[in-house]
């Protein structure tokens, strides 16, 4: 795939030529994630994160997978049994903790990488498809993370199933049979329970096959880079392996220290003390609020409050689904030929202003709807569509960008001499070591 | 066009979240909400420092046996404890003897069958069995309780906003009402029944005051006077140990791993300096073709009026 000059696979040992004619597997790993896959040389930290999301799959399928071992699906025991794995199972509390907060990590490393790709302009041509399966993934993670977050049962598990299949009986007519069909029941219980943990073992086997066609689209035209500038020749990549796997080690190691401090440190802090309280129908929790990876959508959801037209909560759930799917349509709104925001003076700074709006929309929607949180998350949610919808149409339609290097390997080089150079000058063949 | 029908949706979004916005101001001008007593009386947690906090604390023994015994003598006529066995209690020091007579000398007995008749009947607590709860049912909790539910206490620690400190501050913050919440707010006042506990969130708790005299737990020889204060922090404190047994445990471990891992990261990091030391290790722009001076120049030059 890719470039004419990737290294074809050479089997080393006569094993792996013999599986190699038959099963040409290591061939396919080869060209994939090791020397046979050319990437950009001047990758930062921020394209890290990819590599970081599939270790956190990983990992939060195979505690999941121990911890299917000793959950029970059911809405007497399942509160129990948790608690079961926490105090009695060897080591239990340590594969729940880290199923729990590994959740919160896939979610934080997908951010980064959702938000370094708005920032390189990621999901430009010819990487659209590349963009759209990331969203997919995406969508998938958040049905998962919100059904394995009922299964505890706690009073937030069942009354977040509540609020959230809630959703659909907004639509007028099809709206409550379609909820009580997804519940099977006028309330989430023991059905909705059991479906719940059956698709939430199913769909990270679902994200997992999705991520494979993520990355096929991806070594097509190969990975991006922060000048956005396309691959000229050989002297603008590296191969995969070592140069980023030695990369992605030792940053992966960093991060996944991170995540252990909070596994074994605060292991709560990312949760809700009310999901230690058994699941009770009878009594409503004085404030519902999802896991904090949805709350820039529940502060959307919230915001609309006015009835026009169509009724506030149809409007909130409209809204709510659109901020996500309006990202489809990215490729086509943002029709600036340059992808790098580097170069890009206008939508850079709009860039930071959405960074914070997110941001203020997830404070807004873990926070109790107050009449201040409910107007700040109007203001922020205004901006997010506008964002999009608007000023990104209109930014690169008249967005005047800063002249780009000639090449990957030019800005490199030019870099590290630290000195003015005529543009079109001959790209040295040589590299400077160390510097 | 499809930039077009998308431009009208994130209008129609945006006008509708700004008519939103205006109506939910105009209504806050027109008809401000009410100040309540909950808003301005009810306090956070005191601050209460405990051996297990911090990622190097470790559970103190003698200070969660004496939590038991306050857990045993005052909280466990109302509270069940559901989650916890009688041969946890080995983890906090007690050999097997006094867990085995803990358990035999428990007032509750556990429900059982008689093995001659098969009829219900109970029997004495076996270490293996967990705390058995002081009512038959729910429905038996609410009769003997003014209605409210005293609940569980295994994982109270963890249930609540603010841990081991809430519980602290609950069971030392009851006072009369302030004559100046009377003052404010005459509606408020706690109801018959209930008692005036600024740190609980609608300020009037169903459960009496459980702590009320010093030295209402009698502590054996070597251990701090029994003040209702001493007592409430021992009690948080073994609360602690049964909302979570293994946080020493996850604490000790938490340190090796994190260690490792401290370790492992920074070898990692040597070794890619080590790969990338023959290549361009940096990726910077920097010198003319740096957006940022690139965008000084243009800058510069649009001052003096140069194109380009």
């Amino acid at each position: 795939m890719s470039f004419a000059w990737a290294k074809p696979y050479e089997p080393k040992s006569g094993f792996m030529r013999w599986l190699d004619e038959r099963l040409p597997l290591p061939r396919l790993v080869y060209g994939a994630v090791g020397g046979g896959y050319p990437v950009p040389r001047n990758l930062n930290y921020f394209w890290n994160f990819g590599v970081l999301a599939g270790v956190f799959l990983t990992i939060q399928i195979v505690t999941g997978i121990v911890l299917a071992m000793w959950y029970f699906a059911s809405a007497d025991g399942a509160f129990n049994s948790v608690e079961h794995i926490m105090r009695d199972v060897n080591g239990g509390w340590v594969i729940r903790y880290a199923h729990m907060n590994g959740a919160s990590f896939f979610f934080i490393v997908t951010y980064i990488h959702i938000f370094r790709g708005l920032y390189y302009g990621s999901y430009k041509a010819p990487r659209e498809l590349v963009w759209m399966l990331g969203l997919v993934i995406y969508l998938l993670m958040m049905a998962t993370g919100f059904m394995g977050y009922v299964l505890p049962w706690g009073q937030m598990s069942y009354w977040g199933a509540q609020v959230i299949t809630g959703f659909f009986s907004a639509f007028p007519l099809v709206g409550e049979p379609i909820r009580i069909w997804l519940l099977g029941g006028y309330a989430p219980d023991q059905a909705a329970l059991t479906r719940f943990f059956s698709l939430h073992y199913l769909l990270p086997f679902v994200i997992a096959a999705v991520v494979i066609l993520h990355i096929w689209a991806l070594h097509i035209p190969g990975s991006g880079n922060p000048t956005g500038v396309d691959v000229k020749d050989e002297k603008d990549t590296l191969p995969f392996h070592p140069f980023y796997t030695a990369k992605d080690g030792w940053f992966g190691a960093a991060f996944i220290g991170l995540y252990a401090i909070f596994v074994y440190f605060a292991p709560n802090y990312l949760g809700h003390p009310d999901n230690y309280i058994p699941a009770n129908p009878l009594s409503t929790p004085a404030h519902i609020v999802p896991e904090w990876y949805y709350w820039p959508f529940y502060a959307i959801l919230r915001a609309f409050t006015v009835d026009f037209i169509l009724p506030a909560k149809l409007w909130g759930v409209l809204a709510m689904f659109g901020s996500i799917l309006l990202l489809f349509f990215l490729p086509w709104l943002d029709k600036s030929p340059v992808r790098s925001g580097s170069y890009r003076p206008v939508f850079k700074r709009f860039f930071w202003i959405l960074v914070v709006d997110v941001l203020i929309l997830g404070w807004c929607g873990g926070a109790a709807a107050t009449p201040f949180y409910i107007a700040l998350s109007q203001l922020a949610a205004a901006y997010y569509f506008a964002h999009f919808l608007i000023i990104l149409p209109l930014i690169s339609a008249f967005e005047r960008p800063l002249p780009l290097p000639n090449s990957i390997s030019e800005s490199v080089l030019h870099g590290e001499k630290k000195e003015a150079a005529p543009a079109g000058i001959e790209p040295r063949t040589t590299t400077v070591a160390g510097a | 066009m499809l930039r077009f029908i998308l431009g009208l949706v994130g209008l129609g979004f945006a006008g509708v979240l700004l008519i939103s916005f205006f109506v939910g101001m105009s209504n806050y001008v027109t008809s401000p909400p009410e100040p309540t007593a909950e808003e301005e009386f009810h306090l956070h947690p005191k601050h209460l420092r405990l051996a297990s906090d911090g990622p190097l604390g470790k559970f103190d023994n003698k200070q969660l046996q004496r939590g038991f015994q306050v857990y045993k003598e005052v909280c466990s006529a109302c509270h069940s404890m559901s989650l916890v066995a009688f041969r946890d209690l080995a983890q906090i020091g007690y050999n097997e003897a006094e867990v085995k007579a803990i358990a035999n000398q428990w007032q509750i007995e556990v429900p059982s069958t008689n093995p001659e008749t098969g009829e219900p009947a109970t029997r004495k607590a076996l270490p293996s069995d967990r705390f058995p709860s002081p009512y038959a049912n729910e429905t038996a909790a609410r009769a003997a309780n003014n209605n409210a539910l005293p609940p569980d206490l295994s994982l109270i620690a963890k249930a609540r906003e603010g841990g081991a400190a809430y519980v602290y501050s609950l069971l030392t913050g009851y006072r009369p009402q302030p004559a100046e919440l009377l003052k404010k707010f005459p509606a408020a006042k706690t109801p018959q029944g209930l008692h005036y506990n600024p740190y609980f969130a609608n300020l009037n708790l169903a459960m009496p005051p459980p702590l009320t005299t010093n030295g209402q737990v009698t502590y054996a020889a070597g251990n701090p006077a029994p003040t209702v204060d001493q007592m409430a922090k021992d009690v948080a404190a073994f609360l602690v140990w049964t909302a979570e047994p293994k946080l020493q445990r996850r604490h000790a471990s938490g340190i090796a791993v994190v260690i490792f891992l401290l370790f492992a990261s920074i070898l990692a990091y040597f070794a890619y300096r080590n790969i990338w030391a023959t290549q361009k290790r940096k990726v910077r722009v920097t010198g003319a073709l740096d957006p940022k001076n690139q965008a000084k120049s243009a800058r510069a030059k649009a001052k003096q009026g140069v194109a380009g």
